[in-house]
C-alpha cells in the first residue's frame, strides 16, 4: 500500500518538478515567465503526436523539448529583445499554447497513446517500500532528479550560475562588469521552455498516456508557485513538488477509501492548498525578501 | 544584424493610436500563413473570420452577445492593470457573479415579480466583487501574489459551478441533465428588439460601464491616483495615496463587473446554470483589455473585434471544416502582436548591421 501510494505521488510530483525546476532558473536570471503552462501543453501535445506517429516515445520527448523552446524564444524575443512586459507576454504564451495545443490536437482526441516504459534497475528495484518508487520509474523521474541535483550545482557552485544569479539580482552591476545581460536571460529563458516541454511530454507520455484538451489543468501555474514555495532553491523545489504531489493524489486515494466528499472539492485541493502555501510563504516578509532575485520582472535595457 | 532599441524622448502619438491597428493587421498575415499550412485557402478562410459575421443583422446581435461580457470584464481589468494589479481571475469572478445572480430564480423560483432581475444583477456583482476580493485581500495583507491565487480561484470557482449544478442546484425535471431549472420570465435579461435578434440589455451595460470608467481614470482624482500608483508606486506613497487601499478598490471593481457579465450572460443569452457558461472569456478579455490599450473607449472596438473571432470561429468552421479551436491559437497570437507593437509607442526601432565589425577589420588591415 505504501509502496503504491509512494509511487503515484513520483507520477503526480515529476511533471511539477521538471516544469518548476525551469522556472526556477529562468527567475534566478531575473526574468518572470508566466507562460509555463502554455509551454507545457504545447509540449505535452508535440509529444503525444510525435510519438504516435514515429511510434516512438523518445522522439516525441525530444520534440517536445524543441517545441517548449521555441515558445520560449518567442516569449524572450518580446521580453528581452522588444522589452515587452513580462507579465502579459507570459499570459500572452499560455493563452497561445492552449489554443494552438487544441487546434493541433483536434486530431489526437480518442486515439491510444503510446506510454514510456519505466526503467527498472535490478535488483534495487526489489528493495522493500522504497524499491519501486526510486529504482522502477520512468526514464523522466530520474531526469527530474538528475536536473534538481544539477540546477542546484551549477546555481551555486559554478561561475556561470553566479553569473546567472548575479544577472538576475542586478542586472545593471552586472552589464557594467561587461556579463552580456541579455544573453544569459535568454539561455535561461530556452532552458526553462525545454524543461516546460518535457514536463508536458512526461504528461502526455507517461502520466496518462493520451491527449486530453487542456491536460495541463493549471500544472504550469502550480509549478510558478512552486518556485515562490521554494523561494528560488532547486531542493526546496524537490520537497515541494512531492508535497503538491502527495495532495493531488490524495483525492484519489480518499475515493479509493470511500470518503464521502464531493469529488469536485478533492479536485479542488491542489489549487486550494496552493494558495494556503503561498501565502504562508508570502506572510514571512523577510524569507521572500531574501530570496526574490531582486530584478525579477524588471525589463533592461542596456545605457548606451 | 540585430535589433536596437532607441528610446524615444516622449511617447509617440503616432504609434499610441496606430499600434494595435499594426497588430491586427500582423495578426490577420500570420492568420492566413496558419489557415494555408492547415491547407485552408486563406482568403476564404479570413473572410469567414471578419467579414461573414458581420453580414446579416442576427448575426450582428449575437456579436453584440459576445462582447457584451468581454468589454464588461475588459474594462475592469484595465483599472487593475493600470494600478499594477494583475488580477487573471476574472473568469473565476464571472463563474462566482453567475451563481450568486441565480440564487434567486434557482432556489426560490416562486418568488416573481419585477423586483427579481435588479436583484439578481445586484447579487451578481456582490459575487463578483466578493470572489475578487480573496486575492486582493491576500495581497494587500500578507502581499501574497495575486497572479497566482486569483488563477488558482478559477478553478475553484470552475468546480464549486460543477458541483451545484449536478448536485444541489440540478434541476428536479431536467431528467438528470446537469442544469438547473430555467429561469423564470421575471429573471430573464429582456432582448433590445426581440423580432430583429438575440441582443439583450448585456451590451448596454457594457457601454455604460466603459463610460463610466472612462471619466473615472480621465477626469476624476481617483483615475489621476489608479495611474500613479501603476506607474510608481514609490510616487503614489509621497503622494499620499494607498497602496493597499488601491489593491482592494481595483479587484473590487473588476470582480464586480466580471460577476455583472457573469449573471448577465446566464440571464441573458443562457437562460439557466450549466457546468459550463463561459468560452473563456475571463481570458479573452485580457487580450481585450491590452488591445483596447487599457482605454475603456478602446476596450468597447477591442471587445467587439475579438467578439467577431468568436463568431468567425464558428463561421469557419461551419463552412470551411476548420477547427474552432483555431480561434483561440488566432487571439493568442493578436496578444503577442500588440504586445510587441506597443514597443513600438516608447522605442525607435534600429536595425544594427555588422558596422562595429566591418571597421574591426579595417583597423587589423
Amino acid at each position: 500500500m505504501l509502496e503504491s501510494v509512494l509511487v503515484t505521488i513520483a507520477t503526480a510530483a515529476t511533471p511539477l518538478l521538471i516544469a518548476a525546476i525551469g522556472e526556477l532558473v529562468v527567475e534566478r536570471s531575473g526574468v518572470l515567465n508566466l507562460g509555463v503552462e502554455g509551454m507545457m501543453v504545447m509540449g505535452a501535445v508535440t509529444g503525444f503526436g510525435i510519438a504516435i506517429t514515429t511510434g516512438s516515445p523518445w522522439l516525441g520527448v525530444f520534440a517536445a523539448i524543441l517545441v517548449g523552446a521555441a515558445f520560449a524564444l518567442l516569449f524572450g524575443f518580446l521580453t528581452l529583445t522588444l522589452v515587452t512586459n513580462q507579465v502579459a507576454t507570459g499570459l500572452a504564451l499560455t493563452l497561445l499554447g492552449l489554443g494552438v495545443s487544441g487546434m493541433i490536437g483536434e486530431a489526437f482526441i480518442g486515439l491510444p497513446g503510446v506510454k514510456m516504459a519505466p526503467w527498472v534497475i535490478p535488483g534495487l528495484s526489489d528493495l522493500p517500500v522504497v524499491g519501486r518508487f526510486l529504482f522502477a520509474q520512468a526514464p523522466l523521474f530520474y531526469v527530474s532528479i538528475l536536473l534538481v541535483i544539477g540546477v542546484g550545482y551549477f546555481l551555486f557552485r559554478t561561475r556561470a550560475g553566479l553569473t546567472l544569479r548575479s544577472v538576475g539580482d542586478n542586472h545593471d552591476s552586472a552589464h557594467a562588469l561587461g556579463i552580456r545581460v541579455i544573453g544569459v536571460r535568454y539561455a535561461a529563458v530556452l532552458f526553462g521552455g525545454a524543461c516546460a516541454g518535457l514536463a508536458g511530454a512526461y504528461l502526455s507520455l507517461v502520466y496518462t498516456p493520451q491527449w486530453i484538451e487542456n491536460m495541463t489543468a493549471g500544472r504550469g501555474w502550480i509549478a510558478l508557485a512552486l518556485v515562490v514555495f521554494a523561494s528560488w532553491r532547486p531542493w526546496r523545489v524537490l520537497a515541494g513538488a512531492y508535497l503538491f504531489g502527495a495532495v493531488s493524489i490524495g483525492q484519489l486515494h480518499a475515493q479509493v477509501i470511500g470518503v464521502s466528499v464531493p469529488s469536485q472539492l478533492l479536485s479542488a485541493l491542489p489549487y486550494l492548498a496552493t494558495i494556503a502555501v503561498l501565502v504562508l510563504i508570502s506572510r514571512n516578509r523577510r524569507l521572500t525578501m531574501v530570496n526574490t532575485p531582486a530584478c525579477l520582472g524588471r525589463p533592461f535595457v542596456p545605457a548606451r | 544584424m540585430r535589433l536596437e532599441l532607441v528610446k524615444r524622448p516622449q511617447h509617440s502619438v503616432l504609434f499610441s493610436a496606430v499600434s494595435p491597428l499594426i497588430a491586427l493587421l500582423l495578426t490577420m498575415i500570420a492568420g492566413a500563413i496558419m489557415f494555408s499550412v492547415l491547407g485552408k485557402n486563406p482568403l476564404d478562410a479570413l473572410y469567414y473570420y471578419f467579414i461573414d459575421p458581420l453580414r446579416e443583422t442576427w448575426s450582428l446581435h449575437e456579436l453584440a452577445i459576445k462582447a457584451a461580457p468581454l468589454i464588461l470584464i475588459a474594462v475592469g481589468l484595465s483599472v487593475c492593470f493600470l494600478s499594477n494589479n494583475w488580477n487573471i481571475g476574472a473568469e473565476g469572478q464571472f463563474i462566482a457573479g453567475a451563481v450568486a445572480g441565480s440564487i434567486l430564480p434557482v432556489v426560490l423560483p416562486d418568488f416573481q415579480n419585477w423586483l427579481v432581475l435588479p436583484l439578481m444583477l445586484v447579487m451578481g456583482i456582490a459575487g463578483g466583487a466578493t470572489y475578487a476580493a480573496v486575492p486582493a485581500f491576500l495581497k494587500a495583507r500578507f502581499n501574497t501574489n495575486e497572479i497566482l491565487t486569483s488563477l488558482m480561484l478559477v478553478y475553484v470557482a470552475q468546480l464549486f459551478l460543477d458541483w451545484i449544478v449536478r448536485g444541489p442546484w440540478r434541476d428536479p425535471g431536467g431528467m438528470n441533465f446537469p442544469e438547473t431549472r430555467d429561469f423564470h420570465t421575471f429573471a430573464v435579461l429582456p432582448e433590445l428588439m426581440p423580432s430583429a435578434g438575440r441582443a439583450n440589455w448585456g451590451i448596454i451595460f457594457a457601454i455604460l460601464a466603459a463610460l463610466c470608467l472612462w471619466f473615472i481614470l480621465r477626469r476624476t482624482r481617483k483615475g489621476f491616483e489608479i495611474r500613479v500608483l501603476g506607474q510608481s508606486p514609490r510616487a503614489g506613497r509621497f503622494a499620499g495615496f494607498s497602496s493597499p487601499r488601491m489593491i482592494m478598490l481595483a479587484f473590487l471593481i473588476s470582480g464586480g463587473l466580471a460577476g455583472l457579465a457573469g449573471i448577465s450572460e446566464v440571464a441573458g443569452a443562457i437562460g439557466q446554470l450549466q457546468p459550463s457558461i463561459s468560452p473563456g472569456y475571463g481570458f479573452t478579455a485580457i487580450i481585450v483589455a491590452f488591445l483596447g490599450r487599457l482605454n475603456p473607449l478602446g476596450i468597447v472596438a477591442a471587445g467587439f473585434v475579438l467578439a467577431l473571432s468568436y463568431l468567425g470561429g464558428e463561421a469557419a468552421q461551419i463552412s470551411l471544416g476548420l477547427s474552432d479551436k483555431a480561434a483561440r491559437a488566432f487571439q493568442g497570437m493578436l496578444l503577442f502582436f500588440v504586445l510587441g507593437c506597443d514597443t513600438l509607442i516608447h522605442y525607435r526601432i534600429r536595425f544594427v548591421g555588422r558596422a562595429p565589425r566591418a571597421r574591426e577589420a579595417i583597423d587589423h588591415a
